[in-house]
């Protein structure tokens, strides 16, 4: 599986196996980021659009990855900001993982072509990287080069995953905001 | 990008005087590809490759780059958007 510059997009061969992967990683990052720790924000202050209560640093280190501190030593700064911008973080990345998800059905049985417009293929660097910083962290890479022990299924998957992103962005030009 | 070793995170609460510049740094990890730090400062900065290149050097090498500076709000909407990219970024006092 390799990305392909097309005049619409992207497009990538799968075989049923590296569709299946790709799936299982879409659906870790949807429950990482569904869990238990989602911010707990008022409904009644949500609808009539009242800032939303404390939302606290997530205690797995894989979500405080993805939801870093936004002032280094300053918690309380920190923490505000987590209040206003965490939940529309997370649903940008709900969604990228989800979308993803419903690409790849149609791939599970017998493999084919992932075909991605230029949004799409935005979406799937999001959510790729997502996926990569989530495994990095339970990996514990911690350098350039780092040795990956070869047997470990995980960073079979990490390593992959990074060459599969570097095959994207070879096909991408940034569109700018 | 390199280890993310120990990093002196900026002293906040020292000093701080409001006409003083709001930044926002981006800080080295271990996870993002070199190339994807790149792209990500091109497309949310509208920075020139070369221009992006030099900061996610600096990120690489140094540890951290200042990327963009302004009034708080704007650091912090700024810092949002890398976040939402998957970079580790902060914002600070000049």
């Amino acid at each position: 599986m390799r990305f392909k510059k097309t005049r619409r997009g992207v497009e990538a061969k799968l075989d049923p196996v590296e569709a299946e992967v790709l799936a299982q990683c879409a659906t870790e990052l949807l429950d990482l980021l569904g869990s238990a720790e989602e911010p707990s924000g008022d409904p009644l202050a949500a609808l009539v659009g009242l800032p939303p209560g404390e939302v606290v640093k997530p205690s797995d280190p894989a979500l405080a990855r993805l939801f870093p501190d936004a002032y280094g030593g300053d918690d309380e700064a920190s923490a505000d900001f987590r209040r206003y911008t965490e939940s529309d973080l997370r649903a940008g990345k709900r969604a990228a993982a989800s979308d993803a998800l419903v690409q790849l059905q149609p791939l599970l049985a017998g493999g084919g072509k992932l075909v991605l417009d230029r949004d799409d293929a935005d979406s799937w660097l999001g959510w790729l990287n997502d996926i990569r910083l989530v495994l990095g962290t339970r990996l514990d890479v911690r350098e350039d080069d780092d040795e990956l022990e070869p047997e470990d299924q995980l960073a079979v998957v990490y390593s992959w995953l990074g060459w599969l992103q570097e095959s994207l962005l070879s096909c991408l030009d940034p569109r700018s905001a | 990008m390199t280890a993310p070793a120990e990093l002196d995170l900026p002293d906040l609460d020292q000093d701080v005087t409001p006409d003083r510049p709001w930044i926002t740094i981006v800080w080295n990890d271990p996870i993002n590809l070199m190339s994807y730090v790149t792209f990500v400062l091109m497309e949310l900065f509208g920075y020139s490759r070369e221009k992006a290149h030099a900061l996610m050097l600096d990120v690489h090498e140094k540890g951290r780059a200042v990327v963009s500076n302004g009034t708080r709000e704007q650091m912090e909407h700024d810092v949002a958007r890398l976040h939402a990219r998957g970079l580790w970024a902060t914002v600070a006092q000049d």
